[in-house]
């Protein structure tokens, strides 16, 4: 017996709930052959402003959980990912026009770029602080503390899902909260991620996922003045010398373009770091 | 615009319309004469209202406007003179990085803290027609209101000697359930005349019906002219301290009762909803819904207030929005 295919309309991913966009808008996602796919949510310059509001709601919470609960939270996500790998093979097979095969390695990519940078969660404060020599009775401490916003434009038009990963998980682990516009052409990985990290513990706010144009969103991103750290990973084919000027208005940690996926570095997770230095005095002992 | 209701002595209005021999079955009869309330076409008629879209230069009217209407409000049992200090200097220059900010109508404390907030204002405080900023106070125990007369009329004074130019009073809600309307008249009588200065002239009268404890729309319709015949200046919905506050059909309802007041006396009665409103969308609709029901002309401090504290950082960013074309953030307004 034939079945009816159940074309899906997805929604965005705002503050732990999936809201259609506000200005009701939809975009075909078409396969590689020109299939129809899925409709996906074409997010607006308002759904950027919310998604600002709820993850600046959810840094504090999330920064301030202790950094083996961040690490065991982000260790969660790799878990329920695990479970739905084949569902992201298929989509991602479908979608990018690879084979099923490939589109496993992706995935499996993807799950140990989270496990790898879940584990960097209680080790690089260590790496990334020090204990500084000072000529004087006082212990004198560097401490990497996150940025706090952090908006992302994931890489465009290639690995959907591990362009995506190897870009929002570094933002994670400090204790950022994200803002990502991601593969504009191919979103399903990122509506499935999305369900995911709603599945897991990671609470919500702290990833948010705004399907659509990174050409429309990415300049309010830019210009927006509570947004800390704007990381222009998949921003090459835009104006981003402009996105990058527009940062500079608020002093946002900027991070330009590179092609391809990046790799997976403790680079990207200092790149969301602010250092603080204290100096306390030496008591007798 | 002239302000009839404060030359009238207290409760003269009831006296004109319902005759000389003024008895709490008279009232009674008066208000539970009142035609009911359509609620679903009440919640409809405020639904229709709140979709309307107001944008650009009208959007840039209307949220200075809001500013031009917000009593800044801080009624906390943790008051200190220097949260108080704090909130005046806000009233005063909401927004330090945009000098062509209005200032809010007032700023409204408990009245133990009025000396404070009338010596910060020091000379702003005044007329808001005047671009100054008032003192409100608030009085009659609140938020409960659970006092004997004598205390809530004291506490009137209190505030009234110590400068607050508009008092929001409680009204007694046991009593009023309890179907005592006399009662409520008497009391609103009283602290109205309480509210004369030594120099003869009233501070205005804000009553605060609470509607969250009304519980219907008949209720509140009662309750309003109730409180517009013992001579409120203003009917204001709630104290903030009771969920639900203001909401746009209780508010739309009250504004109601203010319009056909006028039309039946050409008197000028204001409305303050207070409580929950938040957000510049959610004012802006309270705009929209005045316009539309008693007219622009009550778009003014004193006709019309918005009760609030975290609305005006809303406003301010939306401004600093339009101003800059770019969002704002909440690094970009004080912390009160």
């Amino acid at each position: 017996m034939t079945r009816l295919t159940i074309p899906k309309t997805y929604k965005l991913y705002i503050g732990g709930k999936f809201p259609r966009s506000e200005s009701g808008r939809s975009y075909e996602v078409r396969a590689a052959d020109g299939a129809f796919l899925a409709n996906a949510s074409l997010a607006s310059r308002k759904d950027a402003r919310d998604a600002v509001v709820a993850a600046r709601a959810a840094v504090s919470g999330w920064a301030g959980a202790t950094a083996y609960n961040r690490g065991q939270v982000l260790y969660r996500v790799a878990e329920v990912l695990e479970g739905r790998r084949e569902q992201f093979a298929q989509e991602i097979a479908a979608s990018e026009g690879v084979s099923v095969a490939d589109a496993r390695r992706q995935v499996d990519a993807a799950i140990d770029t989270w496990v790898w940078y879940a584990g960097w969660a209680d080790k690089f404060v260590q790496v990334a602080g020090a204990g500084n020599p000072v000529a004087g009775p006082f212990f004198n401490l560097s401490v990497p503390e996150p940025t706090g916003v952090v908006a992302v434009v994931a890489p465009q038009g290639e690995a959907s899902l591990l362009g995506l990963v190897r870009v929002v998980a570094p933002a994670l682990v400090a204790g950022n909260a994200v803002v990502v516009v991601p593969d504009e052409a191919h979103p399903l990985s990122a509506i499935s991620l999305a369900e995911v990290l709603a599945t897991s513990d990671l609470p919500g706010g702290v990833v948010n996922v705004l399907t659509g144009s990174p050409a429309e969103l990415a300049p309010w991103l830019a210009s927006h003045a509570d947004v800390n750290a704007l990381d222009l990973a998949g921003a090459g084919q835009l104006e981003w010398v402009d996105l990058d000027i527009s940062a500079a208005d608020t002093l946002k940690r900027v991070l330009r373009p590179e092609p391809g996926v990046p790799a997976a570095s403790l680079d990207r997770v200092l790149a969301y770091t602010e250092t603080k230095t204290v100096w306390h005095t030496k008591s007798l002992i | 615009m002239t302000m009839q209701t404060t030359a009238l002595a207290p409760a003269e209005r009831a006296v004109r319309l319902l005759g000389g021999d003024l008895t709490e079955r008279s009232l009674r009869q008066y208000l539970e004469g009142l035609s009911g309330v359509d609620a679903v076409g009440l919640e409809q008629r405020a639904e229709g209202l709140a979709t309307r879209s107001i944008k650009t230069s009208s959007k840039a009217w209307a949220l200075d406007r809001i500013i031009e209407l917000i009593d800044l409000t801080t009624l906390e049992g943790a008051d200190t003179p220097g949260k108080v200090r704090s909130l005046v200097a806000k009233a005063i220059t909401p927004d330090a990085t945009d000098p062509s900010t209005p200032r809010v109508a007032a700023v409204c404390v408990y009245g133990d803290m009025v000396p404070a907030a009338v010596e910060a204002l020091g000379a702003a405080h005044g007329d808001p027609d005047d671009g100054l900023v008032s003192v409100a106070a608030v009085a009659t125990a609140f938020p409960s209101g659970r006092a004997s007369l004598a205390v809530k009329l004291a506490d009137t004074r209190d505030a009234v000697a110590a400068g607050a130019d508009e008092i929001d009073m409680v009204i007694d809600r046991g009593a009023f359930l309890a179907g005592n309307y006399g009662r409520v008249f008497e009391q609103i009588v009283a602290v109205k005349e309480a509210c004369r200065r030594d120099d003869g002239t009233f501070a205005s009268l804000k009553v605060i019906l609470e509607t969250g404890e009304l519980n219907t729309y008949d209720n509140v319709r009662r309750a309003s002219w109730l409180s517009i015949l013992a001579g409120g200046d203003f009917i204001k919905t709630s104290t903030g301290k009771v969920a639900p506050a203001a909401t746009l059909p209780v508010t739309l309802l009250m504004l109601e009762a203010v319009r056909d007041w006028h039309r039946l006396t050409g008197e000028y009665v204001g409305v303050k909803p207070a409580g929950g409103i938040r957000a510049s969308k959610d004012a802006v609709r309270y705009l929209v819904t005045v316009a539309e029901t008693v007219g622009e002309q009550w778009l003014q401090p004193h006709l019309f207030r918005f009760g609030a504290s975290s609305l005006l950082n809303d406003v301010l960013l939306q401004r600093q929005k339009l101003r800059t074309g770019h969002y704002s953030g909440p690094d970009y307004v004080t912390i009160d």
